[in-house]
């Protein structure tokens, strides 16, 4: 096991070089400019735009940039934003804490839901409660969260006026005052992204319980005079957790910069509003080191998932 | 209007036998604007008028938090290098420039401590200088004192094309000096009626010279007051993170008496106008909102919340459609509308006046803009009240398909017009914005009924408004029969306004697609009323040019003027904000205050 | 002869099915199933025959009627610019039909495609196909989107026409960015199945790889598949919605359901009915094909006795 891990890990180095080489020729590519704002800017002579595009090394060939690029990052520069021009690698890290505390939790709520009802509704199919869940998961799922959104904060702010929706960074006061507003704050973001994803999640949970509850073994557990919840949880689970892993390994890396459209609506000063804007502005290097961090999340948890398929079920076997 | 008309007025003014505030209203209805009439009576004798200032509070200080929000947020602090006016609005929370425009048109000094006029001495006759006299004990947020080297010294850094400034263009062209301590003179090489551009405003605030003299040129990027601004106003630096908060304390040795009442300001960023909107209007967690682009219809519901309102400010903001008068589905050598083309349809005037007929902009006012917009012929500017002698609007489709009918285009078999094979067919593009694409399909039933067929298009922001060369999107390119959008007036002068229209700008493959005259009009009059405006010195008598080449644009139907837009803001009902349609929101921000 | 027993009378009966038939017959005993096909077949004749029934127009601008809640003359009320909602969902709901399914088609039929192959391998091509999973997963969309609409629109609009040049270009773009689950989901499931007995068993009757996949492996891992495809439905049809607030999709004005309700958001609490119906109506369009897809695993299953 250790050597599988060594060599994924090896390996993991030149597939990531890989995938950033491509993720810079998508973005040079990409249409757009950076400094489209002055465009229509009559103070702005034709000439400063160009200057600064030269200036930014906009105008040097892709194959330069790209080694410009990787040299910078590999002595631990992560780049200069154009827009704010300020270190990417400060921006960041101020918006990193923000992620972890909404959208994290979003993810824990997610998983902290779709595991019991997901479990519970395939012990009993097609019962009332299994119907309950599963219609809520699909209302859950089809809604976009621009709209779930919107709706709480019509309901939760501006009816009921409960809860702010605007998300401040820098509330003042300390111990349990500032951990309650804290709290009231985060509650509708954390429910309108938690939501979401619990609705899918659940429906996979239960599917891949259903899918090993009605095989052989169980009813050989049960037979022998298991109680239910011991079946439940050292039997079925464990083999039925294989596509919750993988699912889980994938959203993991989402909460890095996947969660926009929320941030967005409550104003969370996340990494995901930072992707879109710089995506808007076109700030190349910003985009490019979250979506490098981005991927070398998805190759490490996509590893951990490879890995923990191994633990779950000892007959695959990992070469 | 003739130029004697205009001076014969300014003399009545000057002797009081003309209200001023006629005289400003009438040069309105003309298509100028008001800093223009104010700036023609100062150079005609007439002494700008100090508005009366509305700040009532009598001490400093105690007015608690301002919490603002700004659903763009700024992402960097100095304004040298804003690319919008959302990073001039967060520098301008602690910097500021010598003078500021008020909602009338007139300047209100700041760091200065007069208006240069004929009177004092400060503006000179022949229009090639101006002097300014700076206030006395100003001091920077760090202790220093504010002296004329900052302002030369400002001066330097943003000329210097190695600093590569945005705000190169105010600077270029002129020649700042020191006299003494407390006085500069700016020089211009030709004369400029317009002489209230360099350090007037908030995109042209000023940076301390001792802060950044080390900064100059290639280095202006690492400079670390870059991001922890250190300037002269109301409110000092406490925090920044770019794209969204910043916040200030209040500055305890502010130059201006009484000011500012706020403590503390915080000025929050992300999200959209309409949520904006919500937190000043509905749930008041915020005082203040900017530029809140709604459809009026959603504004009018959320004040019944009660908790606050809009208001609006009077610009020079014009939406337009502009008239392509090249053809998008040709190529030449590689190019498409090239100069070298003729559109097929446009090229019959009588289609471009029809399609004037087919923009309803009552309805467009009616249901989009509401209160945030005036329907207007002229392509400069004109409120209702004053509809000019020379443009009208009116819509009307009866009248526009009984054009084309005597034009030769006849309903085809769908309903469609056609002539000589040619089927009245358009590609009608924006940017991608509610207001804008509601307007889109109001047009486009018109011209359905009328017999045109429009297609629609809309291109995200970034890529519409992008300087870049090989995207056929571009407004710049121009690969459609009409486009809409706003070019803002930053510059309350018509002259940028008016010059980009010249021949000699047209936008080709060969300058880039940088070239300002993207409707590529090429009409010798135009030319000739521009090129005889920027060469005469008499502002009187420019004026008269820039009248007449407003009209010419209505004559060819160059551009359809779709609403003369007002700035819109949302404002919590206690507080009591100092807005102007010429200047940046926060331009102000030392007169606001707050009253139960 | 000693040891002949003769047939039970009923054993000599008993009718043999086509595994066709046999599958339909168990699909048909759920109830649940066929009676979401048969709604989903309900929408689609709405929305392909519905035009000719309702003739009012989509784009009729009526300032006088705007923001009204359902009425005669409006079964499904208007929008803020006096549109008829009904129309505008007939209309749209082609498109997002249309859209939603074939997205779906293409991101589960990729992903099973990779998925399989990278399961069943055991040496470099498994680790290649993962590397390519891996590298799709890490792509930022919305560049990538910019990048290809940029590069095939016009070649797409001339070979196909405007409508269907964007049809095809928005239907590659969200099926194409959303097979990676799938294809982990299906690997994930292929590693465990390819070990058990019974794949052995296949394998010892000297069963070729294909067919191991495919009779056996295959119908036993589609629990997850099914799954990652509806939720795909109502994420297509969202997704085509945030392409054309962008810009990037199909004209402004053209009314899809994830349009509707892109449109709606701001009027939620003075026209929620504007918002109501499209949501309704992706709503059934997934339920209809969840249960489908429980249906035709259930069916499919051979060791489910229905």
């Amino acid at each position: 096991m250790s050597q599988y891990i060594l060599r994924r890990l090896l390996i993991a180095v030149p597939s990531l070089l890989g995938i950033s080489l491509v993720l810079f020729i998508v973005l040079s590519l990409a249409p757009g400019d950076p400094f489209s704002e002055l465009a229509t800017n009559p103070n702005v002579p034709p000439e400063v735009r160009l200057a600064l595009r030269a200036k930014f090394g906009l105008d040097d060939p892709i194959y330069l940039r790209y080694l410009h690029w990787l040299v910078a990052m590999a002595q631990g520069d992560w780049g200069f934003s154009f827009v704010s021009r300020m270190n990417v690698d400060t921006l960041i890290l101020q918006r990193l804490p923000t992620t972890l505390y909404v959208i994290g939790s979003s993810q824990l709520l997610a998983l902290l839901i779709a595991i019991p009802v997901g479990v519970y509704a395939a012990t009993r199919p097609y019962s009332l409660f299994d119907q309950a869940a599963n219609t809520l998961a699909f209302i859950g799922f089809s809604l976009p969260t621009f709209f779930t959104g919107i709706l709480f904060i019509l309901v939760f702010s501006v009816k009921l006026d409960w809860l702010p929706f605007v998300y401040t960074t820098d509330i003042k006061g300390t111990g349990i005052a500032w951990l309650g507003e804290q709290i009231r704050q985060a509650i509708m973001p954390v429910m309108v992204l938690g939501l979401f994803q619990a609705a899918s999640m659940t429906r996979f949970v239960r599917s891949a319980m259903l899918d090993v509850i009605r095989l052989d073994y169980v009813t050989t557990a049960r037979s022998k005079g298991l109680g239910q919840t011991r079946v439940i949880v050292r039997h079925v689970m464990r083999n039925a957790m294989i596509p919750v892993v993988t699912l889980i390994a994938l959203q993991i890396p989402a909460v890095f910069g996947g969660a926009i459209v929320t941030e967005q609506i409550f104003r969370i000063p996340g990494i995901g509003s930072l992707l879109i804007s710089s995506i808007l502005s076109n700030d190349t290097p910003v985009v490019m080191a979250v979506t490098f961090v981005f991927a070398c999340l998805v190759v490490l948890f996509n590893l951990i998932a490879d890995v923990l398929y191994g633990w779950l079920d000892p007959r695959i076997s990992l070469r | 209007m003739p130029d004697n008309e205009l001076r014969t007025m300014i003399d009545e003014v000057k002797d009081g036998r003309m209200d001023r505030r006629a005289f400003v209203a009438r040069m309105i209805g003309l298509g100028l604007t008001a800093p223009m009439a104010t700036q023609l009576l100062a150079i005609g004798g007439v002494a700008m008028a100090q508005s009366p200032s509305p700040y009532k509070p009598t001490k400093r200080g105690g007015g608690g938090a301002l919490k603002l929000l700004w659903w763009q947020g700024p992402t960097l602090l100095n304004p040298h290098f804003a690319t919008g006016t959302k990073d001039q609005d967060g520098s301008r929370l602690f910097y500021e420039p010598l003078a500021c425009w008020d909602a009338n048109g007139n300047l209100n000094p700041v760091l200065a401590s007069e208006i240069p006029s004929i009177q004092n001495g400060g503006l000179a006759a022949d229009a090639r200088s101006v002097t300014w006299k700076l206030k006395p004990g100003v001091k920077w947020h760090d202790g220093k004192p504010f002296t004329a080297d900052d302002v030369v010294f400002n001066w330097e850094y943003a000329k210097d094309p190695a600093t590569a400034a945005v705000t190169i263009g105010i600077y270029r062209d002129i020649t700042v000096e020191k006299v003494d301590d407390l006085t500069v003179r700016i020089l211009f090489n030709k004369p400029t009626p317009f002489w209230a551009d360099a350090f007037v405003g908030a995109a042209a605030s000023i940076i301390p010279r001792h802060l950044f003299a080390d900064y100059k040129g290639d280095k202006s990027r690492d400079a670390p007051t870059n991001l922890k601004p250190v300037g002269t106003g109301p409110y000092k630096f406490v925090e920044f993170k770019p794209g969204d908060l910043i916040r200030g304390e209040i500055n305890p040795d502010y130059h201006m008496p009484n000011r500012p009442y706020f403590d503390t300001l915080e000025m929050k960023g992300g999200g959209d106008a309409v949520s904006a909107a919500r937190a000043v209007i509905q749930t008041g967690e915020y005082d203040f909102a900017w530029n809140i682009q709604v459809e009026d219809e959603v504004l009018l519901r959320l004040e019944k919340g009660g908790k606050g309102k809009t208001i609006y400010a009077v610009g020079g903001d014009t939406e337009f459609i502009a008239l392509n008068f090249t053809d998008p589905n040709t190529e030449v050598d590689g190019e498409r509308s090239s100069i070298k083309t003729k559109h097929p349809i446009f090229s019959d005037a009588n289609v471009r006046k029809a399609l004037a007929l087919l923009v309803d902009r009552d309805a467009i006012k009616k249901v989009i803009y509401g209160r945030a917009g005036r329907t207007s012929a002229n392509f400069l500017n004109g409120p209702e009240k004053f509809v000019s002698k020379n443009t009208t609007w009116e819509f009307s489709i009866e009248k526009a398909a009984k054009l084309l009918d005597d034009a030769g285009w006849k309903p085809g078999a769908d309903g469609i017009r056609e002539k000589d094979g040619k089927k009245l067919k358009l590609l009608y593009q924006t940017s991608t914005n509610g207001p804008r694409q509601k307007t889109q399909a109001i047009v486009k039933q018109a011209c359905q009924k009328a017999g045109i067929d429009v297609e629609l298009k809309s291109v995200v922001a970034s890529v519409f408004f992008s300087s870049d060369v090989g995207n056929p999107d571009t407004y710049a390119h121009f690969y459609a029969d009409i486009e809409m959008f706003q070019i803002p007036m930053s510059q309350p002068d018509p002259a940028q306004h008016m010059r980009r229209y010249h021949s000699r700008y047209v936008a080709t493959k060969e300058n880039k697609w940088q070239g300002t005259n993207f409707p590529r009009y090429v009409n010798p009059d135009y030319d000739a009323a521009i090129d005889a405006a920027e060469a005469d010195v008499d502002p009187v008598k420019r004026a008269g040019f820039y009248i007449k080449a407003n009209d010419l644009l209505w004559q060819d139907t160059v551009f359809i003027p779709a609403m003369h837009r007002l700035k819109v803001e949302a404002c919590s009902n206690t507080l009591r904000p100092v807005i102007s349609g010429w200047a940046n929101e926060s331009d102000n921000l030392h007169d606001w205050y707050r009253e139960e | 002869m000693a040891g002949l027993t003769l047939a039970s009378p009923s054993a000599e009966r008993r009718r043999t099915y086509s595994p066709w038939r046999e599958t339909w017959l168990r699909y048909r005993r759920h109830k649940l199933a066929v009676f979401s096909a048969v709604l989903l077949l309900v929408l689609v004749v709405a929305v392909v025959f519905g035009p000719f029934l309702w003739r009012v127009s989509i784009n009729d601008i009526d300032f006088n009627a705007r923001l009204e809640g359902p009425s005669l003359a409006h079964p499904f009320g208007t929008d803020d610019l006096g549109q008829d909602i009904l129309a505008r969902m007939i209309y749209g709901g082609r498109i997002s039909l249309a859209v939603g399914l074939a997205a779906m088609m293409v991101s589960v039929i990729v992903g099973t495609l990779i998925g399989a192959l990278a399961g069943m391998s055991r040496g470099a091509l498994g680790h290649a196909l993962m590397w390519l999973t891996d590298l799709f997963l890490s792509l930022p969309q919305l560049p990538l989107l910019l990048l290809l609409i940029y590069l095939f629109r016009d070649g797409l609009k001339a070979a196909f026409g405007p409508e269907g040049g964007i049809f095809i270009l928005i239907v590659a773009v969200i099926g194409g960015l959303r097979w990676m689950p799938v294809a982990r989901l299906v690997r994930a499931q292929f590693l465990s199945l390819r070990e058990k007995e019974f794949v052995e068993a296949a394998r010892a009757l000297g069963a070729s790889r294909a067919r191991q996949v495919i009779r056996h492996i295959l119908p036993n891992a589609l629990g997850p598949v099914i799954i990652a495809g509806t939720i795909d439905v109502a994420a297509a049809i969202i997704a085509e919605s945030t392409l054309s607030f962008l810009g990037l999709g199909f004209p402004p004005d053209t009314p899809t359901w994830g349009r509707l309700l892109y449109d709606a958001k701001d009027y939620l609490d003075i026209a929620a009915h504007w918002a109501l119906f499209p949501g309704a109506a992706i709503f059934l369009a997934v339920v209809a094909i969840n249960f489908i897809g429980d249906g035709l695993r259930d069916a499919l299953d051979a060791r489910r006795v229905i």
